[in-house]
């Protein structure tokens, strides 16, 4: 790599990996690593067969199943028809041009945005793409990684490479400690409220500050995969020690000599001292208590201790006014103490093992309230393993939480795993839309994994830090 | 390759959804991303905001009559949030959709839109208000959005300047919106940049 100062990392991974620029002014980037899934992939597949071309780099693409795979009965064939016919033709594409598959019979499935990093596939200075919108989560480690559509999907199978614009850099100082019951879902759920769902439109989030610096990978990861629900197409973190660590002896992380290049390069790639940003955002870290949303999008959040807002104290105050439509609140009454019927602990945003642990340690000795269904759902069977191995699932089961295995489940309703009806769900996911969670009338509340657990405690929305 | 196709006016009447932030869950509910080609999105935009559960029809503007036949949605801020499911401009494209003006787009959603040959351009909040209501009160409307021009025109004499980001203009002209070919051409520069990243082989040095 050469050395040039006064460039961020977002620059240098851009230029190491251009290919050309294009006649319409784009930038074609080369894509290092393409992670593939069953629900975006089956008409990219066709297309790329329909016009005579091959995948270009198959040893550079890896799939798995994750949205659409029953957490209880993983029996082949599913009762699901269109699941298992997903799924079939996610089988038939990756044998036919030879892609490596962590299908439902491997101990390498799970959420692609946790086995990735969890396999080492994911690495520091590399571009990463995947049809999926929470594709960022990668960023955790300074990958560049894009969230894509099919079309660009059947893209980077012809080509392993994409047409995209160069965006501006912003970078999101979280400064001083986080206190006792906070975790990072709070820290992005903060950063999204502060600059809105549409603030990051036109940016790449740099996260950095002594409170990033502290998080370990797991809760990078957290951060990075709601910067597409802040509006930012991506979010990294530079690579640091944790990082390294983190990554060491991984399966598809070089060993001995070559881990050491591997440093090497990794460090190259952090963003200079003086690097240059379009703008620069200071957040105070010590200010944040456990947050929770209480409308339909993920901006639409507050502390614990806060009351719900006035719908005029919004830019759009028709927004709010259809989000308290939806959810059934009013303005000025506390979060706190609002009844939920389900609780869910999962998905790529917080379904790794500090997740869980997180969750355990508060459900430990405790019971869930009665009538309440509860859910915990690691984010790949790799987890689930570690999980078990240190007893978690006991904990969970013995408080009356259910058991399941790795998906998506419960945060995008494309599985058994669904709200009925009004249901309100306390929930460790990363959206709250409208319908988002299988019930058009159902209400989501996005919150940390330890919140969620203290609330199928109690049947309500509690302040975790009366638990901790 | 399928045939270059250049994409430089779109005319029609319009069909107004309001309010910001709609999400992609909003224009397709996830159900429908289990089938496995895109051969029926258009009977299912706005899915659950157009039908209940037991499929009786709710008021909606993709339900309303005096809207049929519209191939311009007008929208207002962050449009397309959230997921990266090309199933939402599928939606509106099969449905007849072929052109979306609105405040703004969020980042993906728009991607896609360029990737299927849609145009998305933007303009100001006042501007937009005035067309909603334009298209509202007078559903028959014709409007002409011109690229080459970055003009969307109505009525006898009027216009008003769209936004739009300068390579997706280019590439919905020139026809490079279907962007497989154009990448594949540079197969070779493609593999002489690999080779160069030290990942690519595994840091053997």
């Amino acid at each position: 790599m050469a050395k040039s100062s006064g460039r961020t990392l977002y620059d240098k991974v851009w230029e190491s990996h251009t290919v050309d620029i294009l006649p319409t002014g784009q930038t074609q980037l080369f894509i290092g690593l393409h992670l593939i899934h069953e629900i975006t992939t089956a008409p990219a597949f066709d297309m790329v067969r329909e016009n005579g071309f091959d995948v270009a780099f198959p040893e550079r693409t890896f799939a798995t199943v994750d949205h659409i795979v029953p957490t209880d009965l993983r029996t082949r064939p599913f009762l699901d028809s269109q699941a298992e016919e997903l799924t079939q033709a996610l089988e038939k594409n990756v044998g036919e041009f030879g892609i490596e598959f962590f299908g439902l019979d491997s101990d390498s499935q799970g959420i692609v945005h946790v086995i990735g990093p969890q396999l080492g596939l994911t690495q520091p200075g590399m571009t990463l793409a995947c049809g999926d919108s929470h594709t960022s989560t990668h960023g955790a480690f300074g990958t560049l990684a894009f969230g894509i559509g099919t079309s660009q999907v059947r893209d980077v199978l012809a080509t392993q490479t994409l047409a995209t614009d160069k965006l501006k850099v912003r970078r999101i100082n979280v400064n001083g400690n986080l206190s006792d019951g906070v975790y990072a879902k709070d820290v992005i759920l903060n950063i999204i409220r502060r600059l809105g769902v549409a603030g990051g439109k036109g940016f790449v989030y740099e996260y950095d500050g002594a409170v990033v610096d502290k998080m370990n990978m797991e809760e990078r990861m957290t951060v990075c995969n709601m910067s597409i629900e802040g509006g930012a197409l991506l979010g990294y973190v530079n690579p640091d020690a944790t990082t390294f660590e983190f990554l060491k002896g991984r399966r598809f992380v070089p060993k001995g000599a070559g881990f050491e290049r591997a440093v090497s390069y990794w460090s190259s790639i952090r963003s200079d001292p003086d690097a240059r940003y379009d703008e620069v955002v200071n957040m105070d870290g010590s200010q944040i208590e456990p947050t929770v949303t209480w409308g339909i999008n993920p901006g639409q959040a507050v502390g614990i201790s806060e009351k719900l807002p006035l719908p005029e104290e919004f830019s759009d105050p028709e927004g709010a006014r259809k989000a308290y439509q939806h959810m059934g609140w009013k303005p000025g009454s506390p979060i706190l103490g609002t009844p939920i019927n389900v609780a869910f602990v999962g998905s790529c945003t917080n379904s790794r093992l500090s997740d869980l642990r997180a969750a355990a340690k508060i459900a430990k000795g405790r019971k869930v309230h009665p009538g309440i269904r509860a859910l915990v759902v690691p984010g790949s069977t790799g987890v689930k393993a570690l999980a078990e191995k240190e007893g978690l699932h006991e904990i969970f089961t013995e408080a009356g939480f259910e058991w399941r295995a790795a998906g998506c489940s419960m945060c995008l309703a494309m599985n058994p795993d669904k709200l009925k009806g009004r249901e309100i769900c306390a929930s460790s996911s990363n959206r709250n839309f409208i319908g988002r969670q299988g019930s058009p009338e159902g209400r989501t509340i996005l919150m940390s994994p330890a919140m969620v657990a203290a609330a199928a405690l109690n049947g309500k929305i509690v302040d975790v830090r009366e638990y901790i | 390759m399928s045939a270059v196709i250049k994409i430089s006016k779109v005319s029609g009447t319009a069909i107004p959804v309001r309010g910001n932030d709609i999400d992609t869950d909003r224009i397709i509910p996830a159900r429908y991303l289990k089938e496995v080609t895109f051969a029926r999105m258009g009977e299912y935009p706005f899915y659950d905001e157009r039908f209940d559960a037991e499929g009786k029809t709710k008021p909606h503007p993709f339900n309303d009559a005096k809207y049929k036949g519209a191939s311009i949605l007008f929208v207002n801020k962050n449009f397309g949030c959230g997921s990266s499911r090309e199933h939402a401009p599928q939606a509106l494209f099969r449905f007849g959709i072929k052109a979306i003006v609105g405040e703004s787009f969020a980042a993906i959603f728009a991607g896609n839109c360029v990737m299927l040959g849609i145009p998305a351009v933007t303009l100001g909040e006042r501007e937009m208000e005035e067309l909603i209501r334009l298209a509202e009160s007078a559903s028959q409307t014709n409007f002409t959005l011109d690229l080459a021009a970055k003009k969307l025109s109505y009525g006898t004499d009027r216009s008003v300047s769209v936004g739009i980001p300068e390579s997706s203009r280019k590439a919905l002209l020139e026809g490079s919106w279907d962007s497989t070919a154009m990448l594949r051409a540079n197969l070779d520069k493609a593999k002489t940049v690999a080779a160069r990243l030290p990942y690519m082989t595994g840091f053997m040095g």
